[in-house]
């Protein structure tokens, strides 16, 4: 996908060949914290990875590892055979671009103009090129243009190109942050809870904005607390509970798994609550999923028809 | 106007005072005419005020200002009735501007009232016709703000109070779109414009007493605002952003003409002053306006070219005796100026926000310190300490000696003059390479770096040498203008390269004229370095108190207008909501997507 995604094929193995992403034995430590503790993680060449584990497991520090804004303690992360620099903007040239989980825009800053900045990596006029303006920096600048606006017509915020981005409503500015993340050509994308506080319908939206993506040929990964989204959506989900990883594997694998639900809903502690309290706690689960099933009654459907079909 | 009514709320929304339309603009009229004719009469009975107001049918001095702003008030008035040949006066509001006028034509008459009894000493020494004069522009006033008010009211929220009902009543909608006319029509009216503006500016140098400067920056306080609200500006703008080169070259060339309108070469001098407080602020303004770097230390940078061009330029007591041309002295400073910009960006600038400010701040008196140091006692000999280096000699360029009186034209242009148009080329210099880099790959990488450096880092934007090129790109414009500013002033010595010091440019001032005028924009700190210079070189009793006043000046802007006097696009829509862009619209895109 990306210019550089050709030249440097590794030596080390066959199957480091079709892995775009492998992270070998991450270990991150603050002080006496360990916050991530040697995992590993591989992403394919156009597959989606879904990591997920309760608040606090490390999620976020493994990203943050993965794309230059820390170094591991231990173990190393590499892109497509070649091991990561440690700056977040060498990381980002070499192929990885990743949303924030808080967005992070340039506020002030139009939606045309934010992406143009995604484009930073792909273009090289320097100083002296944009005072002297020759017809190599204009070619350059329309052809970024060109570029971003083709961008915004695949997230569909074309019509909003000189809005700032600080105008826009919440979904759309997850979906510029995607934007502004495709414009530096990655061959992986890192989405960190690109659906947190989203409403249904754009949860639903940003699941299709992801799989075409994906079908662009680049590798995603996806930090997501939304379960239904994240079964939904990946390939593989990966799971990660106190900075250790728990179970990997497909999301019926996941999904079944006993330590995962323990993890996200604690053991049952010594005294077992009696048969008739399970049931009752169970009953009343199911009536306040009834109701809620009642009013998004369409929407709800439509998810389900959809996940069938992507699956 | 008759459409403007049309489509205004069923309740007539009345002005701030409760009076009928009809009598209102009757009392307008009434008032201004009369402010008009109060002009033509005696206001005082000696000579000893300045400017000569005793004489019967022939205004002078101030008396001339109220009578420019009566006739303003009127000529917006009529417009406001729609008098065929002048509606093209107020295409936005016409009672908004009418309002501020008549409120300026107000201030001056009776600044100048106020200014005769003090300055003479006592009532006695107004004629009538100053008292006339009062009268007049006070009915004026109360009928323009008995008009009613351009926009309608909110009826869910009505003004609480007074001042909020004059603030709304001061409100006007935005003109609509110029109708196209022909290129030569548009250029004209662009140039008209900034002939326009080369008359007020050399008429705020050329005052020769305190009082009709303090009455002209009154008047031109109320007149901005007016256009403003009448909707001129606002068309202007829309001409300039059609004609962009035609504006720049307009600009360039009013600024080039104003040496030929001065027989005084005093007046000069505050010219090229201006130009260089204005190209080093403008310097400043791509590192703090945007590359976001808060540096208070950048006068220092001004001080590396002017020292050097000083050591080079064969100046006798020089501790280097070489005698460079003027251009090759220019390259040496900005040379020096960039390698000691690059030498002090290097460590500072892994720090963030305040703590780059305090060490730029610490960086700006070391540099001076330093320069006082070196005078061969306290260190090697280089700069002659304290004492500066004087006897800077004359730029010299092919043959044309900077110094000397030259008649061009049949203009005679003196010493400041050509240093004047000197500074005018390094000025018209900075302007492009900053517009340039501005609307550039580079300029957007220093925005985002402004805006979230982590996220422009994530985004492959080498966040440590972008902010190295921005702040080696500002050292070196000022050591350009420094270089210039050893010639004019003959001497540099290091008190001139301190934080704070009288007499502009320096590092406070230099910042201060970048937030007033307006961060990220082309002619906020120029605007803002002109107003910061002429203001306390024309008002004795404003440089005694200058920090003071400098600092209420800053509070008051941050309260009522954050984005400084001019507003570029992004910080209008940062600071007020504007609406326009507001308003989510039901995404299209979005539902498809669903649909499928």
């Amino acid at each position: 996908m990306t210019p550089m995604a050709s030249d440097t094929i590794p030596a080390k193995g066959t199957e480091a060949a079709a892995d775009v992403l492998d992270a070998r034995g991450v270990t991150m430590r603050f002080g006496g914290l360990t916050a991530v503790r040697d995992v590993d993680l591989t992403v394919a060449q156009g597959e989606i990875v879904g990591l997920i584990g309760p608040n606090g497991a490390g999620k976020t520090t493994l990203f943050n590892c993965m794309t230059g804004l820390y170094t591991p303690t231990e173990g190393t992360v590499s892109y497509k055979g070649t091991v990561l620099p440690n700056r977040s903007h060498e990381v980002t040239k070499a192929g990885i671009a990743r949303t924030f989980q808080n967005i992070r825009l340039f506020a002030n800053m139009t939606v045309l103009e934010n992406v143009l900045v995604g484009r930073h990596t792909r273009t090289r006029e320097g100083l002296w090129s944009a005072l002297l303006r020759g017809p190599g920096f204009k070619r350059a600048e329309a052809t970024s243009e060109a570029r971003a606006m083709e961008l915004l017509e695949f997230t569909g915020l074309a019509a909003k190109r000189d809005h700032l981005a600080r105008n826009l409503p919440y979904g759309e500015q997850r979906k510029l942050e995607i934007a502004r993340a495709l414009a530096s050509q990655p061959g992986l994308l890192l989405l960190d809870e690109p659906t947190a506080g989203m409403n249904p319908q754009e949860t639903r939206a940003t699941r299709e904005l992801v799989f075409a993506v994906r079908d662009q040929g680049i590798s995603v990964l996806v930090i997501e607390h939304d379960m239904r989204f994240i079964f939904g959506l990946c390939d593989r989900v990966a799971v990660l509970v106190q900075g250790e990883k728990l179970v990997e594997g497909t999301p019926d694998v996941v999904q079944s798994d006993d330590r995962v639900v323990a993890a996200y809903l604690g053991t049952p502690f010594e005294g077992v609550p009696e048969d008739e309290a399970v049931d009752e706690v169970a009953a009343a689960e199911n009536a306040a999923a009834e109701n809620a099933a009642a009013k998004t009654a369409r929407s709800g459907s439509t998810t389900e028809t959809n996940k069938e079909g992507d699956a | 106007m008759t459409t403007t009514t049309k489509t205004t709320a069923p309740a007539p929304t009345g002005g701030t005072l409760p009076l009928p339309p009809g009598i209102a603009r009757l009392l307008a009229f009434g008032g201004a005419a009369g402010t008009l004719l109060s002009t033509f009469l005696s206001w005082t009975y000696t000579k000893e005020f300045p400017g000569n107001l005793t004489v019967y049918g022939y205004p002078g001095g101030l008396q001339l200002l109220t009578l420019t702003g009566a006739l303003l008030t009127l000529a917006f008035l009529l417009s406001g009735q729609g008098l065929r040949g002048l509606r093209w006066l107020t295409p936005g509001g016409p009672n908004s501007a009418v309002r501020l006028l008549a409120l300026g034509t107000l201030g001056v008459t009776g600044y100048t009232v106020g200014a005769i009894i003090k300055n003479l000493g006592g009532l006695i020494n107004v004629d009538p016709g100053g008292y006339i004069a009062v009268t007049m522009a006070l009915i004026c006033a109360v009928g323009a703000l008995g008009l009613p008010s351009d926009v309608p009211q909110d009826a869910d929220h009505p003004p609480a109070n007074p001042w909020e009902q004059l603030v709304h009543s001061l409100k006007a909608p935005a003109p609509g779109r110029l109708k196209d006319h022909p290129g030569w029509v548009e250029i004209l009216i662009i140039s008209t414009a900034f002939a326009l503006g080369l008359y007020l500016f050399t008429f705020g140098i050329d005052t020769d007493y305190p009082e009709l400067f303090v009455g002209f920056m009154v008047l031109v306080a109320f007149l901005f605002p007016a256009l403003g609200r009448a909707g001129l500006t606002g068309q202007l703008g829309q001409l300039t952003a059609k004609h962009r080169n035609v504006t720049v070259t307009a600009a360039f060339v009013a600024a080039f003409v104003f040496p030929f309108t001065q027989s005084n070469d005093a007046y000069a001098t505050i010219g090229t002053n201006i130009l260089i407080f204005a190209t080093v602020a403008l310097g400043l303004n791509v590192v703090v306006g945007l590359a976001g770097l808060l540096d208070l230390g950048y006068v220092a940078f001004l001080g590396v070219g002017a020292y050097t061009a000083a050591l080079v330029s064969g100046a006798p007591t020089s501790s280097i005796g070489v005698t460079f041309p003027f251009w090759a002295a220019v390259l040496t400073g900005a040379v020096a100026s960039l390698i000691f910009g690059v030498l002090i960006g290097a460590p500072t600038l892994r720090l963030r926000g305040d703590y780059l400010a305090i060490v730029t701040l610490g960086f700006g008196e070391i540099f001076r310190i330093g320069v006082q140091n070196l005078d061969g006692t306290s260190g090697p000999d280089v700069t002659n300490g304290p004492n500066g280096i004087p006897n800077i000699p004359e730029v010299e360029i092919l043959g044309f000696n900077l110094g000397e009186e030259h008649t061009i034209l049949g203009f005679e242009l003196g010493r400041f003059s050509n240093y004047f148009l000197l500074m005018l080329v390094c000025t018209i210099i900075v302007v492009t390479i900053f517009r340039r880099a501005d609307q550039s790959r580079i300029g957007r990488a220093w925005v985002a770096i402004r805006e979230d450096e982590t996220a422009a880092r994530a985004m492959g934007i080498n966040a440590f040498r972008l902010k190295l090129l921005a702040f080696a790109l500002g050292a070196t414009l000022a050591g350009v203008a420094g270089t210039v500013q050893a010639h004019v002033q003959y001497t540099v010595t290091p008190e001139q390269y301190q934080f704070v010091e009288a007499v502009p440019p320096n590092s406070a001032f230099l910042l201060a004229a970048v937030i007033l005028g307006g961060m990220g924009t082309v002619s906020g700190p120029l605007i803002g370095a002109a107003l910061l210079y002429l203001i306390p070189a024309k008002l004795q009793f404003v440089q005694e108190y200058q920090l003071l006043l400098f600092g209420l000046a800053l509070v008051l802007l941050m309260r009522f207008r954050p984005e400084g006097l001019i507003a570029d696009r992004r910080k209008q829509l940062e600071f007020h909501d504007t609406g326009q862009l507001d308003v989510p619209k039901e995404d299209t895109g979005l539902n498809d997507k669903v649909g499928v």
